[in-house]
């Protein structure tokens, strides 16, 4: 038995380094382990072999069967090893460099930069709301203390319109008096505050060069309840500002003059290039003028029927106007004021989605 | 406007002051201060020279040789003056002077040297005058400093007019200079004056026919004028506040216009006799002092000597009744007029002048009489024997009423959210001539005339007068105590974003804004006619009709950007106007207006790209799916064939179209454009659809796929309604496996999901279904595709 034990393990290193891929492997496997394998032939043997050897050649077979299972094991993984570079060598490493063509589209620069203003106020509880372009004289003039013979309400500024008493809104101020009426309920009553910012689309008859255009985005802001001030106002006006620009902007006011609100002012930033030194962008002063503001006058308030011909200043409040097209133009360092209406694909597709 | 701080310290004392930061502090509290000019700065070691001989250049037609005695030394100079002579004195400027930007050394000049160098007026920056050297008083002294003759040395700064409009006060210096009082706490000083000397009964002969437009108007007749030259510090003021010096006469009622902002005018008092102010009965011509012919209307204020006019009102006097170097008597106006009656005339006619640039603001009407007064106290400086010889005649006609405010310290500290205390707000508003008196922390106030105009009238206003002065540098920064509520997107707000999202990043789509009119240049291009609308008042012909949909911008810059891209997709939320509504009202609407273009596609893909789009959006928004109905093109740009409206829950919010072959072949040969415009607040108002959810069945399903054959002229929702019946039970799905389009037959395979949420179902149940739907297919002649 010893002798046959012998040869068949002879038979086997040689069958088993003779393979060379894992179905070869397994045919061998099969030959030698199976239960018409050799090592099984062996076992049938054992029959005819006297008893008082049978112990020892079953235990020869048996040892010959673990040597041989352990070397398939082995052989096995060295197979599988094999396998695995060869399925890494022939594998290809790609180039990652290689240009790649996915279509994007973009927003329009104005989208961009009243996203970024509607999230900043929504976070600091101001509504945002929508209005239309055509407005009424009263809207646009009237309710906010403009007088009737005011040079603002000139054919040649405003774009009047063939219908009753109508025109295209030269400024966003024209929503004040619809925002108050639609709140005011809810500041009476309920005591809750009006914040509400409403941006939109302005028109104004000038001629359009680089830094003019007759047709430009605003977005207007105003803040009414019971005790609001001009510390109030400026607390507002630093903290938007600087979450627009990400910075820490020192901000300072100045007198200005507008109608609808007293005192009024021009809000200056400290110059975010120079950081107040001075420079081109600046014109040498330190400042940039960035928004008109101020605390909305008291007829604006009647008009809008916050606050009664009795009690004239029980509520106060500010307003502010931001020229989304001018903040734009600032953040994307677009210098020509065209590119926003003149609908040219190659100047508005660099506003990639994001 | 431009101001001279040497002019403004006659009122005001600012020794003590750094004059460029005060000016700063002038942007922070009144007015914005565009530039500061330092004048003089770069004249220096200019004294008077007497010419004591001149002498032709040897080498020269026109250079002389001069001997000039500078005081210290006779120098050598080289000049081309044509006034060039012996025995005058003159502006010298020696060796080492600064004369502008020239400094001034020994150069050779034809070969001589020439140690110095005379001055005209415009070298030394006193006036435009280069004609030739300056000639001085034959009384001063040689050597003595230029600067000493004349007010070289002077800070002038400019204010931004705009910052100015409301401030009808601060059109002259006088008032400026009130504002500088109030910020540094020194007093202002009364203006100069004179009273009328005159004691006999002579007026002058004013007619106010026109009380409507006119305020006041006061006069006074003055003869035996001599003197022809204004001081030099008053004309060094003039030029530098941008006004040339004429005559002294001129110079003067320039001067008070300066000074205390209000507009005068000096006519020949030889052709005056009576002065009637009036608007025309019917319009009429006049010649203006500068020569030009002005068509006046029947609504311009003109003053008239009896029936002849002699100048518009507040704007510009006549030729025929202007001051010459003859005049020697005048008749003085100093008249308040309509500002917004001037603004208007001014403005029609083009001729926007220093006068009516402040009578527009509202002057103050107190001032006239104050400036009549100042105006002779200046003339007598200059010229002595100048007679009086009328009253000073003044007709009031119009007054403003007086204000008087009250209010206390409450209010304030409310308005402002800081202290500022019942002291510094009394001295305050006194500093800016408010009488004021405080008591308990109340207050009592009285606007000043000069404010009263329109500028201040209420509570608010004063706040203004005080936190200016007390500088918004100085306030504290503090929020509000107001609640802290949620603020939430509105829908439209949410839906705007969502759409605009979608067809950025899903559709890769490109956003414009364009203009709200149709642009009828780029429309013909297109062979589009402009459609008749809302238009713009005084917009004529085809030029200023509003737009009626997106498509007259989208469709033009479609043409515009076609050479760019292959393929390109465009859109805008944005506003036009479909005609008018009830009360004459445009009927604006909030539209997207989506364009979509390939010229290497086929029409047909495009198209289903832009359904698949469509119903995507309404899925997303709305949870919902439209239908699509043929429907007669509504603009002549639309494709009779496939013009379709989008409906959604029975409400039309939309059109889906191809162009029409003509306006398409203009854009390119291979062109194909699909065209969709949703109404915005239609799509806003359809409910949206409840998200469901329905528990995954845990028991298999069973899938039965059909292939369907399209009979020619019938739609796919006829054919889903084979399957949308009651009698099909269990069906969970319809998914579309494959479509087949060969030209000639069509054909859609699908698959039909069966499925009960509680069971295994048997192949005999679904059969039953399936048997429902092919019965009902059969009706509408629909064949199954044999596989």
């Amino acid at each position: 038995m010893k002798e046959k034990v012998d040869a068949l393990r002879t038979k086997f290193q040689a069958d088993l380094q003779a393979v060379s891929d894992k179905a070869g492997l397994e045919e061998l496997r099969l030959s030698f382990m199976s239960k018409k394998g050799a090592i099984q032939d062996l076992m049938k043997e054992l029959s005819q072999i006297p008893n008082d050897q049978k112990k020892d050649a079953g235990q020869l077979i048996n040892m010959f069967k673990q040597e041989v299972a352990k070397h398939f094991d082995e052989r096995k993984k060295e197979l599988d090893a094999l396998e695995e570079k060869r399925l890494i060598e022939s594998s290809e490493s790609y180039d990652e460099s290689m240009p790649t063509e996915s279509p994007v589209g973009s927003y329009h620069p104005i989208t961009l930069i009243q996203r970024e203003l509607e999230d900043i106020f929504k976070s600091m509880g101001f509504d945002v709301e929508d209005y239309n372009e055509i407005v009424d004289d009263y809207n646009c003039f009237e309710a906010l203390n403009i007088p009737k013979f005011h040079p603002a309400r000139d054919m040649q500024d405003t774009y009047y319109l063939s219908t009753n008493n109508q025109l295209l809104k030269s400024h966003t101020s024209a929503a004040q008096n619809t925002i108050m009426r639609k709140y005011g309920d809810k500041l009476k009553k309920n005591g809750r505050p009006i914040r509400a910012v409403f941006p939109g689309r302005c028109f104004r008859n000038e001629a359009i060069d680089s830094c003019h255009d007759n047709t430009f985005f605003q977005m207007e802001g105003v803040m009414i309840d019971e005790n609001i001030s001009i510390s109030n106002l400026i607390y507002f006006m630093k903290t938007m500002l600087s979450e627009v620009f990400e910075k820490d902007v020192t901000v300072r006011l100045r007198p200005g003059f507008f109608p609808f609100v007293e005192p009024g002012f021009e809000l200056d930033i400290q110059c975010l290039i120079c950081g107040g030194d001075g420079c081109p962008s600046c014109k040498g002063s330190g400042w940039l003028e960035l928004c008109p503001c101020g605390m909305i006058h008291p007829n604006v308030l009647k008009h809008g029927g916050i606050n009664t011909e009795e009690d004239p200043f029980k509520y106060t409040g500010f307003a502010f106007g931001l020229g989304l097209t001018r903040l734009a133009m600032m953040k994307y360092g677009v210098k020509d004021i065209r590119i926003f209406n003149e609908g040219d694909i190659n100047a508005l597709s660099q506003f990639e989605s994001k | 406007m431009l101001i001279s701080m040497n002019w403004i310290r006659d009122f005001v004392n600012l020794d003590n002051e750094d004059l460029e930061k005060l000016i700063k502090r002038f942007t922070l509290s009144t007015a914005e201060v565009e530039d500061i000019i330092f004048k003089g700065k770069d004249i220096s070691d200019i004294v008077v020279g007497e010419i004591i001989s001149c002498e032709n250049h040897p080498d020269s037609d026109h250079l002389h040789i001069l001997k000039v005695d500078g005081g210290d030394a006779i120098y050598d100079v080289v000049c081309g003056a044509p006034n060039a002579r012996a025995g005058i004195k003159t502006a010298f400027a020696k060796p080492g002077a600064q004369v502008g930007e020239i400094k001034i050394k020994p150069t050779k000049l034809r070969g001589v040297i020439s140690n110095g160098m005379c001055c005209s007026e415009r070298e030394i920056g006193i006036s435009d005058n280069h004609e030739g050297i300056m000639e001085l008083d034959s009384s001063l002294a040689n050597g003595t400093d230029i600067k000493t003759i004349y007010p070289i040395d002077d800070v002038i700064f400019e204010v931004d007019n705009k910052s100015l409009t409301n401030r009808p006060d601060l059109w002259g210096h006088y008032g400026i200079a009130r504002e500088f009082a109030a910020l540094t706490g020194q007093p202002l000083k009364p203006l100069d004056i004179m009273e009328n000397p005159y004691t006999g009964d002579a007026e002058v002969d004013i007619d106010i026919r026109n009380k409507d437009l006119v305020f006041r108007y006061t006069s006074v007749r003055i003869e035996n004028i001599t003197q022809k030259e204004a001081l030099n510090e008053m004309k060094v003021r003039l030029y530098y506040c941008g006004t040339r010096a004429i005559n002294l006469l001129a110079d003067l009622t320039n001067y008070l216009m300066l000074e205390l902002g209000q507009p005068m005018h000096a006519f020949d008092g030889s052709k005056i006799n009576k002065i009637v102010v009036d608007t025309p009965k019917e319009n009429t011509k006049f010649i203006t002092l500068d020569g030009q012919e002005r068509d006046i209307t029947t609504d311009t204020l003109m003053i008239y000597d009896n029936d002849t006019p002699v100048a518009i009102a507040g704007i510009m006097g006549g030729l025929d009744s202007e001051i010459t170097d003859e005049t020697n008597s005048l008749v003085l106006e100093s008249a308040n007029f309509d500002g917004v009656s001037v603004r208007k005339s001014a403005s029609r006619m083009a001729l926007r002048t220093d006068a009516s640039a402040r009578y527009e603001k509202t002057l103050d009407p107190e001032m006239t009489m104050l400036a009549v007064k100042r105006f002779m106290k200046l003339l007598f400086d200059v010229d002595p024997e100048a007679k009086i010889t009328s009253n000073i005649t003044d007709v009031y006609v119009k007054k403003y009423p007086e204000i008087t405010v009250e209010f206390d310290k409450a209010f304030i500290d409310r308005y402002t959210g800081i202290d500022i205390s019942n002291e510094r707000i009394k001295d305050t508003l006194i500093s800016l001539g408010f009488e004021t008196t405080e008591n308990n922390g109340n207050f009592i106030t009285k606007v000043p005339s000069f404010r009263a105009t329109k500028d201040v009238s209420m509570k608010a206003d004063i706040v203004e007068e005080i936190t200016r002065i007390y500088g918004y540098d100085n306030f504290s920064i503090k929020t509000t105590l107001s609640p802290i509520l949620p603020a939430k997107t509105s829908l439209l707000r949410k839906e705007e974003n969502h759409i605009k999202d979608l067809l950025v990043k899903s559709y890769a789509m490109n956003e414009v804004h364009t203009r709200v009119w149709q642009d009828p240049d780029e429309l013909k291009n297109l062979g589009i006619e402009i459609e008749d609308n809302v238009r713009l008042l005084g917009s004529s012909d085809e030029q200023g009709i509003l737009r009626t949909t997106l498509m007259q911008s989208l469709l033009p810059l479609i043409n515009k950007n076609k050479n760019e891209r292959p393929e390109f997709s465009l859109f805008e939320v944005g506003r036009c106007v479909e005609g008018t509504k009830e009360g004459n009202l445009a009927n604006e609407k909030r539209h997207l207006g989506i364009a979509m273009y390939t010229k290497t596609d086929s029409e047909k893909n495009l198209y289903f790209k832009a359904v698949e789009l469509i119903n995507t959006m309404i899925d997303e928004l709305k949870h919902k799916k439209p239908s699509y109905e043929k429907c007669e093109p509504v603009h002549a740009w639309q494709h009779p064939k496939n013009t379709s409206k989008i409906i959604v829950d029975d409400i039309c919010i939309g059109i889906i179209n191809t162009l029409y072959p003509t306006n398409l072949s203009k854009i390119a040969k291979n062109a194909k454009v699909v065209l969709i415009e949703i109404d915005m607040d239609d799509l806003l108002s359809i409910t949206a659809d409840e998200l469901s959810f329905d528990e995954p069945s845990k028991f298999p399903g069973i899938d039965y796929d059909l292939s369907l054959v399209m009979p020619e002229g019938i739609r796919f929702e006829n054919i889903e309604q084979c399957w949308k019946t009651k009698k099909v039970k269990e069906l969970k799905k319809v998914s579309t496996i494959d479509v087949y389009d060969n030209g000639k037959v069509k054909s859609i395979t699908l698959r039909f999901s069966f499925e009960n949420p509680e069971r295994t179902l048997t192949s005999e149940e679904v059969q039953h279904s399936i048997d429902i739907i092919l019965a009902n297919l059969k009706e509408l002649n629909v064949e199954l595709k044999m596989q």
